[in-house]
């Protein structure tokens, strides 16, 4: 999966909480109408990619916790995002090793059927709850897989910048 | 150097994804269950906010500063026309001001006289929209006014021309109001023109609101002003809502079909502002009657298989 046959620094937690981090801060971003229809799921797809690549150290507690996180920032109902992204971690969890003998092409059509089941999981919850469907929130799928080539290559790219600049 | 050799533990890995699956699920749905029904979870939520909210202010900030840097640039051309229709807007303000208090002062002079109870005066408290809509599901904002300026919830948002919603959720910085379009949330109103009772319920997905159980033969036209009846004690009294936009009375249905749009700026408006004092109406003298009756009524539904 790495092309260059490039080792790989062994990824800090600082970097891996930044991640994280900086995904919550484009989820928080103002999003309206269509955008906000479009959006992808910034942290299902950060928590997917170190469940996935780190799965000792990123696994489905940190995900649930992240989750917590979310329903907060979101004010969804408390425990909703915390199903959904325990749900993925598991996904990136059991996964990952097929997912790493992939190349990012291949990759992606195993992600969208992780995400369109984490993304079930959530409008069902809604649909429990409040009584309705909104399906234009299914296209986040199609963003989030959309975008997970990109945010691999540049995930690995400022890793191989790390060693480069410390050699 | 191979990442994660400090993990080559053989044996030792903690319990397996299934077992943490199932243990995390659990723990989700039964929050999930506590919060909907019990909405015992409210502190852990606002104590969690506060490590929140530092990042939801980051990332508002590029669009609020991008909005300031606008505001500097405006056009003199544009503020001296809007200086000049605040102007206009300020002298009718003035003149309907004038009425106004003399109104009140005629109007407390004869509630003095007949021993009325006084209708209080609402104070107010200005706050800024944060967020509008972060779910796509749902017709909720968050306002920058929170339990540490005395906001509680069921206190009314309304805007320069109506009612917007409600505080529903209260944070030790923000809160969370309810649009008054979020699906099935009730407003007690009554038509501006006669009077007349009624309720208007919020559609949901759209920014439509409508009446329901409405007879067909009941006196409402197009273009009929709603306003708040103060009936139930939420909303204070006299309070334009919505107007009547489209009135289908089909004889096929007992109902007349009733869609109105709200008079407030309801997505569009910035500033909103709370008013502070809610009115304190007597408890409803029915409860233990009612208590009594549903009593007797589950017992006869055993009776009686």
């Amino acid at each position: 999966m790495y092309s260059k046959a490039e080792i790989q620094r062994p990824v800090g937690n600082t970097f891996i909480v930044l991640s994280i981090f900086v995904a919550l801060l484009l989820n928080g971003l103002p999003w309206h109408g269509v955008g906000l229809m479009l959006k992808p799921d910034f942290v299902a797809m950060i928590l997917l990619y170190w469940c996935m690549h780190k799965p000792m150290r990123i696994g489905i507690g940190l995900a649930w916790a992240v989750g917590i996180f979310a329903d907060v920032a979101d004010a969804s109902i408390f425990g909703q995002h915390a199903l959904t992204y325990t749900l993925l971690g598991f996904g990136g969890v059991v996964l990952h090793r097929r997912l790493q003998m992939f190349d990012l092409r291949q990759q992606a059509s195993q992600v969208l059927i992780i995400f369109a089941l984490t993304y079930l999981a959530y409008g069902l919850v809604h649909w429990l709850a409040e009584g309705e469907v909104i399906w234009g929130y299914f296209l986040g799928v199609f963003t989030s897989t959309l975008l997970w080539i990109p945010l691999c290559l540049l995930l690995q790219r400022l890793q191989q910048v790390r060693v480069n600049r410390e050699r | 150097m191979i990442d994660n050799t400090h993990s080559f533990r053989f044996f030792d890995r903690g319990p397996s994804p299934l077992a943490r699956l199932l243990f995390f699920a659990f723990l989700s749905v039964l929050l999930m269950f506590v919060d909907v029904r019990y909405r015992y979870l409210e502190s852990t939520r606002s104590g969690l906010s506060l490590l929140v909210s530092p990042v939801q202010a980051v990332a508002t900030l590029p669009a609020r500063l991008w909005n300031q840097l606008g505001d500097y640039f405006t056009l003199q051309a544009h503020l001296k026309e809007h200086n000049q229709t605040l102007q206009a807007q300020h002298l009718v303000d003035v003149a309907q001001l004038l009425v106004l208090q003399s109104l009140q002062a005629e109007n407390q002079q004869l509630r003095a006289l007949t021993t009325l109870p006084l209708r209080q005066t609402q104070t107010s408290q200005l706050a800024e929209v944060i967020y509008s809509e972060r779910d796509l599901f749902k017709r909720k904002i968050i306002i920058s006014k929170g339990a540490s300026d005395q906001i509680a919830a069921g206190q009314v948002v309304i805007d320069d021309s109506g009612v917007v919603g409600q505080v529903t959720r209260v944070f030790p910085y923000l809160s969370e109001v309810t649009l008054i379009t979020e699906k099935d949330h009730v407003v007690p109103v009554q038509v501006l023109r006669n009077g007349l009772r009624t309720i208007v319920f919020g559609a949901g997905d759209t920014s439509q609101l409508s009446v329901r159980y409405m007879p067909i033969s009941a006196d409402v036209q197009n273009d009929d002003v709603l306003v708040t009846s103060g009936i139930d004690g939420t909303y204070p009294a006299g309070i334009p809502v919505a107007k009547i936009v489209k009135i289908e009375r089909d004889p096929a249905y007992p109902f007349a079909r009733i869609t109105c749009l709200p008079l407030a700026g309801v997505d569009k408006n910035h500033q909103l502002i709370i008013l502070s004092s809610l009115a304190k109406l007597p408890d409803l003298p029915i409860t233990e009657v009612s208590a009594d009756e549903l009593a007797k009524k589950s017992k006869s539904k055993r009776g009686h298989p």
